[in-house]
Formats: structure tokens, C-alpha cells, sequence
């Protein structure tokens, strides 16, 4: 729904902040995560995220998730899966060039970077393409095995 | 312009020091000249003839050819063909790969034959959506996007490595460039966007077509505020408009062009609608070529190719300089 989108980008600050705590959360819960093994929790994790950011952020689960970088838009929504800007097709109201009803996302997504603050820092990492085998995963679970240095799966 | 170290033609020039292509049009930004490039138009036909034709008409006047791949998602003869036509001929061809109709094995994989051939420059771009094209049936790929194909082709060249990080035994000796569009929202990004694509790894930069002039001159202090034009090389996008009317359909029609209303209004007030256009053009490039750090102008004269030589001696952006070309 894109209302729901557009409200989370608005709110970007806040659902920012909320996501860095559900990170630290989980990131305690690394060694149970451990004990019991991530790729057993994988499954149920990835069906929670798909509900609830699927309503939040109209996520597509890619399961890399961007988000924080992206002021909570997420860029799987560009028609083009852009995730590193703007192309240069944008119209002039802002909307989209393959979808005109649309908002750009990149327009959401530059101003929900400005509403988290320190803007530039994050939406000017070049994100690397995407690796289409990890579609349908648990981003949580990889950036909490990130976060505690465990090895990528 | 002929350099001291010329080779016959269809063969690569040495590269200098400090340089990464063996290609003219690197030396000539290098040299601090005000370089020109223009876009040839690609047939939709397998005759060979027709290119050579098409960039005869260049003949003289650019110092490097933008061979566009499937523009506007149109189906025309691809990018390659063209530059394998004409970089036998000897002509520097900047070749430009679209993010829209092929994934990272093919772009990588064209990149080592394009840089076989003699091509030195690579456009990177993302691509117009297919459904402003002729084909709207067909499955876009955007496998990867303008910025990591630039980063993708610089571990290429710089690394010797492919994206899977396996090696390169001869790697592709290539000037690397971006297309920028700082006429659309979110204009207050557009800056930004063009310091992201310098760190991707752009070493010259296209612009979309320029009608406001004063919009690019804001966008260019912003870009000297940052430095980036001691980084990348920019040519500042121009071309002629044929009449009104196309200039309104251009407008409500082609993505990411802005013409402001006055010019429109300049074109539907004058006796020769097609002159004016290219007077406008003409008048652009006059005003690209004083912006502090634009470093040149690229042409994009479609369907008014011949026009092209007009535009260059009436605005003398060459100076006494004559770009190399076969028939000189």
C-alpha cells in the first residue's frame, strides 16, 4: 500500500530509531541464535519480516535489506530496482517515469535520509548489486550474523 | 588533431602517463582542451554503409562518438555493432552500456570485446524503462545499476578482476563515464548523485539535454563547492530542437527532459521553427563553454546530425583545433 510507505518515510526518524533497537535487541540473542542455528531460524524470521515490513515499507524481501541507508524507502519498489539513487528519468512533479501515479522512491528516499539527520553518510554508500539467491531471507538474522562478525550464509 | 605518436588507423595511441585509455578523447580533456562529442543515431538496418555515413557527417568536428545501446528502449543496431564498425575505421567511440537489457556476465563480457575492438570510453547508464520503448512486452533486467556497473568496470581495469573476483589475464584499458541529469527532482540531491557516481568510479560525466541555463549554473557551484570538478570531467549536454511542436512532445513524452516554457515560446515565435532550434543550441553552447568547470559539450542532434557542423564552427568551441577523423 503506498499510503503505509509514504507514512514510514515520513516517520523515518522514528521507525530508524526503532530499528536500530530491534537490532540491538536481537544482536543480545546472538548466542541463542547460535546454539540453536540460524539457518533453522531462517524461515520463521523471513515470514515475520515479510508481514510486517511487507505492511510498513511495501518490502519486495530481498533480503538485503537497505532500509537504514535508505531513509526507511525501500528501493525494490523502483520499477528499475535501483539501490543507489535517482536515474535521471524522474519527472518534474517528483512521480516516477515508469509508474507516474507513483512517487519516485528515490524522492521518498532522500527525504527520509534528511529526517533520520547525517543524511549524506548513509544513502552515499554504493551498495553492491544484488545477490538474487538470497531472496526470501532473513535480512534481520544477516545483519545481526554481520553485526556479531559471524561468518556470511 | 594529430597527435605525434599516430597510429594507423583502427589501432590505440600509447597511453600516457597518468592515463588510462589509449583513446584521443581522454588526451584531448587531459590537454585541458574544450572537447566535443556528439551522438550518432544508429540504423535500423545491417548495412554497414549506414553507419559510416552517419558518422561521416561528424567528420572533422567531434572528438569522440556516444554509440547509444537501444536508446529509449527503442531496438536499433546495438552499441557494439557500431563501435566494431568504427573503431576500424579509427574513430573514438565512447560506447554506451544500458543496465536495462543485459545482466553483469554479458556487460562484463561485452566490456573485454569492446576494449579488443579499440574502444576506449565506456558511457555506463541505467537505462530508459522498456515501456517508453517499441518492445513494452519485454522483461527489464536492471541486474545491476549505473553506479556498481561503474564500480564493477573500474575493478576491470584497475583490479584485473571480474565482479566474481576471478582474474582478468589482459585487462580492458578504458575511460570510464556517467551520464548525470541535474534538471529532475530531487534536484537538492543531484550534486550528491554525481559525487556518489566520481566514487563509483566516473572519470567524465554527460548531462542530459541543458534548456536552463540557469539551473545548470547552480548546479555546477554546488559541483565546484564540492570539488568535484577537479575530479571528473564534465560536458554539459546540448542539442537542437526541430520545431514547437516536437519540443512539447520531447518535453510530455522523453523522460527526464526539461525545456522550460520560454523556450518553446522562442521556437514558436520564430519564421524557421528547425533554424531557431539550432540557434538555441548554438546560444547553449556559447553559455556551457563560460560555466567554470564544464569541460565540454556533448551533441545530441537527433535526426539533425548534419546540423551538428554548423553548431561547432558558429560557436568556434574548437578553436583552431580540427578533431582527427579517416578522411582528414
Amino acid at each position: 500500500m503506498k499510503r503505509v510507505r509514504y507514512w514510514s518515510v515520513k516517520n523515518a526518524r522514528g521507525l530508524h530509531w526503532a530499528y536500530q533497537g530491534l537490532e540491538a535487541c536481537l544482536a543480545v540473542l546472538h548466542p541463542i541464535f547460535m546454539r540453536l542455528g540460524y539457518h533453522r531460524l531462517d524461515r520463521g524470521f523471513a515470514a515475520v519480516e515479510k508481514l510486517l515490513k511487507g505492511f510498513l515499507f511495501d518490502s519486495q524481501s530481498c533480503g538485503q535489506c537497505t532500509l537504514s541507508e535508505t531513509g526507511m524507502a525501500c528501493p525494490m519498489n523502483c520499477p528499475k530496482t535501483l539501490r543507489n539513487g535517482p536515474c535521471g528519468g524522474v519527472r518534474a512533479n517528483g512521480n516516477c517515469e515508469i509508474e507516474p501515479d507513483m512517487v519516485c522512491v528515490w524522492v521518498t528516499s532522500w527525504q527520509g535520509s534528511q529526517l533520520i539527520g547525517s543524511p549524506v553518510s548513509a544513502i552515499q554508500v554504493i551498495q553492491t548489486p544484488i545477490d538474487v539467491r538470497l531472496k526470501g531471507s532473513s535480512a534481520w538474522l544477516r545483519a545481526v550474523r554481520k553485526r556479531m562478525g559471524a561468518s556470511e550464509v | 588533431m594529430i597527435f605525434d605518436d599516430e597510429p594507423l588507423a583502427g589501432e590505440n595511441l600509447p597511453i600516457l602517463p597518468g592515463h588510462f585509455s589509449p583513446g584521443r578523447f581522454e588526451r584531448v580533456l587531459r590537454a585541458g582542451h574544450f572537447a566535443v562529442t556528439a551522438e550518432i543515431a544508429p540504423p535500423d538496418s545491417a548495412d554497414p554503409h549506414d553507419v559510416y555515413e552517419r558518422a561521416a557527417l561528424f567528420d572533422g568536428y567531434v572528438d569522440a562518438i556516444n554509440a547509444t545501446d537501444g536508446s529509449g528502449a527503442n531496438c536499433h543496431m546495438s552499441s557494439v555493432g557500431m563501435c566494431a564498425l568504427l573503431t576500424r575505421r579509427g574513430y573514438s567511440m565512447i560506447m554506451q552500456i544500458s543496465c536495462r537489457d543485459r545482466n553483469r556476465i554479458a556487460i562484463q563480457g561485452d566490456v573485454l570485446g569492446a576494449s579488443a575492438m579499440g574502444v576506449s570510453n565506456i558511457l555506463c547508464l541505467t537505462g530508459d524503462g522498456v515501456q517508453s520503448g517499441d518492445h513494452p512486452q519485454a522483461k527489464p533486467v536492471f541486474d545491476m545499476d549505473c553506479m556498481t556497473s561503474l564500480q564493477m568496470l573500474g575493478g576491470m581495469r584497475d583490479k584485473g578482476e571480474f565482479l566474481s573476483g576471478r582474474k582478468i589475464s589482459s585487462r580492458p584499458q578504458v575511460f570510464i563515464g556517467a551520464a548525470a541529469n541535474p534538471f529532475v527532482p530531487p534536484l537538492d540531491y543531484r550534486p550528491l548523485r554525481l559525487a556518489k557516481k566520481v566514487a563509483a568510479g566516473a572519470q567524465f560525466v554527460q548531462t542530459q539535454y541543458c534548456f536552463d541555463i540557469d539551473r545548470l549554473k547552480t548546479y555546477m557551484s554546488e559541483i565546484r563547492d564540492m570539488g568535484l570538478d577537479k575530479k571528473v570531467f564534465i560536458l554539459a549536454g546540448v542539442g537542437p530542437l526541430a520545431s514547437a511542436k516536437s519540443a512539447e512532445w520531447i518535453r510530455n513524452n522523453v523522460a527526464g527532459v526539461h525545456i522550460p516554457d520560454d523556450i518553446i515560446k522562442r521556437i514558436a515565435g520564430a519564421k524557421d521553427q528547425c533554424q531557431e532550434g539550432v540557434n538555441i543550441c548554438i546560444d547553449m553552447v556559447n553559455q556551457v563553454k563560460e560555466i567554470d568547470g564544464v569541460s565540454g559539450a556533448h551533441i545530441m542532434a537527433y535526426r539533425q546530425e548534419e546540423r551538428i557542423a554548423e553548431i561547432v564552427e558558429k560557436t568556434k568551441v574548437l578553436g583552431d583545433r580540427t578533431p582527427w577523423h579517416p578522411n582528414r
